[in-house]
């Protein structure tokens, strides 16, 4: 079964840039359409559609060496793309390369954020997908399960993952150093604009539960504080309310500092058993740097944000290789056992006969 | 066979998994990756139990608790750290934790055990047929290992402090537990150590209280232990020592209750001390 065998064909971040992915994405209904379109075709055994904002591609079990163009036909037929120009973007690869790419994929060595762990969310539910749709077979079943347990040894025995790799989750991070846990926090939010709803959101999704936010237009901080459940503090109020709060998060475009040294310290006198965290985002900054001499108070503006999260992904970037050799490794044990399955299933028809063929 | 094994070779064998702990979690330093908590736990685990049973062999032919030499008060501190850690450590989920406390019973174990000489006399029945006192000095060591344990976290506390505030928090320092962990597992093992040396005090002087000429002045210095641990948990409590402070002062006493062990063991009154013959091996 040299011909097609196992297969993946698709475009991801690598091939494609953000306008052409724009293009491919295939939407809620065009996937179930596509699936549907491709499971009445008789040449597919197997097949699995992962598709996300980076990439779509098409995990396909089938004898017919024409299987993958055939796919290739139906797809650009549906998000009406030129095939030719699908030529330029197109991934395509066979056997134990496409196995080592799945497992790659699953682990977040294939991700544009190196090591990121929602990628393997995403193949869990493209595979559980395929299930439900009854597509996946005895070939699909073992090497999606295979590359799941594959990415969770990489990670574990790896610092692929280690570390954040984005401004706002290092932020998040550091509280979580200094704090242990977000439930209990009480983060406030200085300035209502982007940054600050990044900050906010980032905070939220760690489980943090009291956010307050004041900003220079209390209107906009309002609104901010709905979106997130949180409440609204007059910004004036700021310094003198300061010792009620855990984590101050600067966004403002204030022209100045609107935190001092002497308003820290003056909350620090309330509660000095309980540390202080000042992320300062603002430029200019929002957080006199004299508030880093205080004792349980830690400060860190953008560039030392920005610095871990630099290094964090260099050193994610260096475990890549390792990371390769170890999934390298169990692609090809991995492909050792499934080739010669697909040798004796021989295609599709066999693979029925075998009673494998779900749909 | 297992019935062969002497005191001193469980002993061994306790230190040699406490060791074994302390070389995963470093082996998974270098690797910059995070010590297993669960081969780490393990580690302590078999370690603890083949201490206890060492320490076990030791009471029963000593005619109570093991604490006649700096040998035996050095076992016995570094197997009440590891009784404490599993209370304390487990429930803080701390990978690192355990990770230092294998390497701070290593130390402890394997020192005592590299040096025959704490072990040369070892008198036996050393409080008489008073249960009183021997419930005091058990109680006591008990509290050394929770000052041990409390040493371990203000040092974490410090590394972690350091990291944050010098803007270092990748590679080991990422593996460290948060500031308030550590600030609230240190609080609850210094309340833990206070309430057992001042229950251990409280015991002894009952005996002592009625025997005056006894107490002699090295005995006095664990009573400034106490004074002074108590004094840094009433300063903690009312927020006048936090922080690095806090930290800094926890290592210095429990550094000062060490030195301490050694005039305290040798004040003790002659007692028709019994030498038993140690096994030179291994």
């Amino acid at each position: 079964m040299s011909a097609a065998g196992f297969f993946v064909i698709g475009a991801t971040h690598h091939t494609a840039p953000l306008h052409v992915r724009e293009r491919l994405a295939l939407g809620a209904d065009a996937e179930a359409a596509l699936h549907a379109e491709l499971a009445r075709g008789q040449e597919l055994s197997e097949f699995a559609v992962l598709n996300t904002c980076n990439r779509v591609e098409f995990y396909g079990v089938a004898a017919d060496p024409g299987a993958p163009a055939r796919v290739e036909a139906a797809f650009c037929a549906r998000q009406q793309f030129d095939p030719a120009e699908f030529g330029k973007f197109r991934l395509h690869l066979r056997g134990q390369e496409a196995v080592q790419h799945l497992l790659e994929v699953a682990a977040g060595l294939d991700s544009q954020m190196i090591g990121e762990t929602e990628i393997l969310g995403q193949v869990k539910e493209a595979y559980a997908a395929a299930q439900t749709r009854r597509s996946a077979g005895p070939v699909l079943n073992r090497i999606f399960q295979k590359a799941f347990q594959a990415a969770k040894q990489v990670r574990t025995h790896s610092a692929i993952s280690a570390g954040q790799v984005s401004v706002a989750n290092v932020a998040v991070e550091l509280a979580l150093n200094i704090f242990g846990g977000l439930a209990e926090t009480r983060i406030l939010l200085l300035g209502a604009g982007e940054i600050g709803e990044k900050a906010a959101r980032a905070f939220r999704s760690r489980g943090a539960a009291a956010l307050t936010v004041s900003s220079r237009r209390p209107e906009r901080a309002m609104e901010l504080a709905t979106q997130f459940g949180g409440s609204a503090l007059p910004f004036e109020q700021r310094e003198a309310r300061l010792a009620e709060f855990d984590v101050v998060v600067g966004s403002t475009a204030a022209p100045g500092a609107v935190i001092s040294r002497a308003a820290a310290g003056a909350a620090m006198r309330k509660r000095p058993a309980r540390p202080l965290f000042f992320i300062d985002l603002a430029l200019p900054r929002d957080i006199e740097a004299e508030v880093a001499g205080i004792e349980n108070v830690f400060l860190y503006n953008l560039d030392d944000l920005a610095k871990i999260a630099e290094a964090n992904r260099v050193a994610r970037e260096g475990e890549i290789g390792r990371c390769r050799t170890l999934l390298a490794e169990r692609a090809h044990a991995l492909w050792r056992h499934v080739e010669p399955r697909l040798a004796q299933a021989g295609g599709a028809k066999e693979f029925r006969q075998l009673g494998y063929v779900p749909r | 066979m297992i019935a062969d094994i002497t005191d001193r070779q469980w002993l061994w064998c306790a230190a040699a998994f406490y060791f074994a702990g302390f070389l995963l979690g470093t082996r998974a330093f270098f690797r910059g990756n995070r010590p297993s908590g669960m081969l780490t736990y393990a580690a302590i685990v078999i370690g603890y139990l083949f201490q206890f049973i060492g320490l076990g062999i030791r009471g029963h032919a000593d005619g109570g608790c093991p604490l006649g030499n700096t040998f035996e008060m050095f076992q016995f501190t570094a197997w009440s750290a590891i009784s404490l850690y599993f209370l304390v450590g487990v429930t803080f989920r701390s990978s690192l934790l355990g990770y230092f406390t294998a390497s701070l019973a290593a130390v402890l174990t394997a020192v005592s055990l590299a040096l025959p000489a704490w072990d040369s006399a070892r008198p036996t029945h050393i409080f008489g047929n008073n249960h009183w006192i021997e419930f005091h000095a058990a109680l006591a060591l008990f509290s050394y290992g929770a000052f041990a344990l409390l040493a371990l976290t203000s040092a974490l506390f410090l590394l972690r402090f350091y990291s944050l505030k010098s803007k270092r928090v990748d590679g080991w320092f990422s593996f460290l537990p948060s500031i308030l962990d550590l600030d609230h597992i240190g609080v609850r093992l210094l309340i833990a150590g206070v309430a057992l040396l001042g229950a251990s005090l409280a015991v002894g002087s009952v005996y002592w209280l009625r025997d005056t000429a006894s107490v002699s002045a090295a005995k006095l210095i664990t009573a400034g232990i106490w004074i002074a641990y108590a004094a840094v948990l009433g300063a903690r409590l009312r927020g006048r020592l936090l922080a690095r402070r806090f930290a800094w002062t926890c290592l210095i006493l429990f550094a000062a209750a060490l030195v301490s062990l050694g005039p305290v063991n040798s004040s003790r009154h002659p007692m028709p001390a019994v030498r038993i013959s140690r096994d030179p091996s291994p």
